[in-house]
């Protein structure tokens, strides 16, 4: 989660949202969305689709794993819509 | 869910699944985790789900089918075969999927350590909510194909296992392996997951294919060991064919019936045992089929029902053949005492034949059962299944108290035995051998009862005759020696006197000689070896 958090205040400022689950207390959204594992990751936007688990502890492979890493050079324009994501754990 | 005491035993949950739970001893243990362990097509899918579907059915236990390789939708639709409407149970409430099939659309990385609490979170809920007490994990080798980290995967099925014996659910996870004999399962680890662990095997042999269960342990309780075979019916899923538990704990009858022919009857005593098996062994053309046909006829006669499983003759030739010996099989049959099933033994193994054969008799509950022959049915399989075959047929017709009858060609024209009898004579309570006689030029034929377990008989190889009445059996062959060993040997009654006449004189040498006729043909027999 904190990995998760620093990845989010770094790389992508203020444009994201995210949205945290605990499976424990919503099992029946772990099964909607057929997570096995904890903690998953699913980027909803933009697409595509991407799911990371894992403790999210290389940042890089995340970034990768998300497709985000594209986006950052391209500083000048507006930052794409990153949000939801949802975490859960 | 009761409370085990320390004294308790390890508890069994019956499965539903009346031959299975027969070699299990009860069922599964019931708060444990089981392992089902096969190769690809060893039916391992139809028996996770049939062990829910028999809990739901049968017994009113729901269950949770948790599935790692078949979508839930792919599952619904390949069990309705089996007549399973796992949409309907769903909707009532008594059974919920777990669907943690891989997603093709939705790809995975994996970013540093993970578990699977989503799943086993998931599995409760799911558990919760239809008050779950049996579980289906299919299967736990695609966890493995499903993430990168094996040694995260190892772990958390451990914690999957553990977790699901907290829930107080008694759970059932296949595994697969690459050979039917071989480790237990793919990855080395399955088989210490769970607490008991069960084989499936599809081996082929000679060319067919022997699907086998075989329980390889069950801790701290008991099992039948070894394989058993079993089949896969379309309308009942998957059917353990017990052999030795049903063996040996019949009854035995004191009531004779008649074999629908006089003189044979009082050649056995009487008449054979109610629930004996009678084994009819002769070369082609001897009258085996007619002695089936009169034990069929002695049957409906006094009222009885007769089933005749024949795989030799058509049904045109078998009423015909009737016909020619006076007996009326169409009439039988308007009469309900009588059912005549053809077929080509090929048509089915010899598993799904004792199962076929088990519904008609369950379901026309026949006095009688003729089989025509068994020779036709050794055909199809291996020695070993043919085998069990018989074992597991004869104790099947024994437990319904029915008289069966069946026949064995001999591969030679005179004499010798057939491999069937071979196989099964142990298993018969009485053999009838009918045999070709040579006499001067002339083929005559030959009746003998060589055993009948429980009773005394005639000794005698009587000579029979068959006209458009049947059978007639006569007297016996005095001056012949030799018939069973197909080299009939004919003793002029000067010699057969004198051969008579020693054995006398040696008897009475002897102090304690019994001189009566049985003690002299008994001592004529061994002289003559």
């Amino acid at each position: 989660m904190a990995n998760l958090r620093r990845i989010c205040e770094q790389e992508l400022s203020d444009q994201y949202e995210l949205r945290v689950i605990d499976v424990l207390q919503q099992p029946q959204l772990a099964e909607d969305e057929k997570i096995l594992a904890t903690p998953t990751l699913i980027k909803e936007l933009p697409p595509p689709l991407r799911r990371v688990i894992g403790d999210l502890s290389d940042k890089e492979k995340v970034l990768l794993g998300l497709e985000l890493r594209a986006a950052e050079p391209r500083r000048s324009e507006p930052a794409p819509p990153v949000p939801p994501a949802t975490e859960t754990r | 869910m009761t409370q085990p005491t320390s004294t308790d035993a390890v508890q069994k949950l019956p499965t539903g699944m009346a031959s299975f739970d027969v070699i299990a001893k009860g069922g599964l243990p019931i708060n444990r985790t089981t392992l089902l362990s096969g190769t690809a097509g060893s039916g391992k899918t139809v028996f996770a789900v049939q062990f829910l579907a028999s809990g739901i059915v049968d017994r009113g236990e729901p269950g949770v089918f948790v599935t790692f390789e078949e979508s839930a939708a792919d599952i619904r639709a390949n069990m309705q075969s089996f007549g399973w409407d796992l949409a309907a149970w769903e909707r009532q409430g008594l059974l919920a999927f777990v669907d943690a099939s891989p997603d093709p659309n939705i790809e995975v990385i994996e970013v540093g350590s993970f578990d699977l609490g989503a799943l086993l979170a998931r599995v409760e809920n799911a558990v919760r909510k239809v008050k779950a007490k049996r579980v289906s994990v299919d299967s736990l080798g695609a966890v493995f194909s499903q993430f990168s980290d094996q040694s995260i995967v190892r772990r958390e099925l451990f914690r999957i296992a553990w977790g699901l014996k907290s829930m107080g659910v008694t759970a059932l996870l296949t595994a697969e392996r690459t050979q039917d004999y071989g480790p237990v399962a793919r990855y080395g680890v399955e088989e210490f997951i769970a607490d008991n662990v069960m084989v499936l095997r599809n081996v082929l042999e000679d060319e067919s294919r022997r699907r086998t269960i075989e329980i390889l342990k069950f801790r701290g309780t008991d099992h039948q060991k070894g394989e058993y075979p079993f089949t896969i019916v379309p309308d009942g899923g998957l059917v353990v064919i017990p052999l030795s538990a049903i063996q040996l704990k019949q009854k035995s009858s004191d009531v004779r019936i008649s074999s629908g022919d006089v003189e044979l009857d009082a050649m056995c005593g009487g008449g054979f045992f109610q629930d004996s098996v009678i084994l009819v062994s002769g070369a082609t053309g001897t009258g085996k089929t007619l002695t089936v046909t009169q034990f069929l006829d002695g049957g409906a006669r006094v009222g009885e029902r007769c089933l005749l499983l024949a795989f030799e003759e058509s049904r045109e030739q078998l009423f015909r053949n009737a016909i020619g010996w006076g007996v009326d099989f169409e009439r039988m049959e308007r009469d309900g005492v009588l059912r005549v099933v053809c077929d080509y033994p090929e048509v089915a193994t010899l598993e799904d034949w004792l199962l076929h054969i088990q519904r008609i008799v369950a379901e026309f509950k026949p006095s009688r059962v003729a089989l025509d022959s068994l020779s036709a049915l050794e055909r199809v399989g291996t020695v070993k299944a043919f085998r069990e075959f018989v074992i597991g047929f004869t104790s099947f017709i024994k437990h319904q108290e029915i008289t069966g009858l069946f026949t064995s060609t001999t591969s030679t024209l005179m004499g010798g035995t057939s491999i069937t009898e071979g196989h099964i004579s142990t298993l018969t309570d009485s053999i009838v051998l009918l045999r070709y006689v040579e006499m001067f030029g002339e083929m005559r034929r030959g009746l003998t009862v060589l055993k009948m377990r429980g009773s005394a008989h005639d000794k005698a190889i009587r000579e029979f005759t068959i006209d458009k009445h049947g059978m007639h059996v006569g007297r016996p062959f005095k001056n012949v020696t030799g018939i069973l060993s197909g080299t009939p040997v004919h003793v002029s009654p000067g010699d057969l006197e004198r051969v008579w006449s020693q054995i006398d004189a040696e008897a009475s040498a002897r102090p304690r000689a019994a001189n009566g006729p049985e003690r002299r043909r008994g001592e004529e027999r061994r002289g003559r070896e």
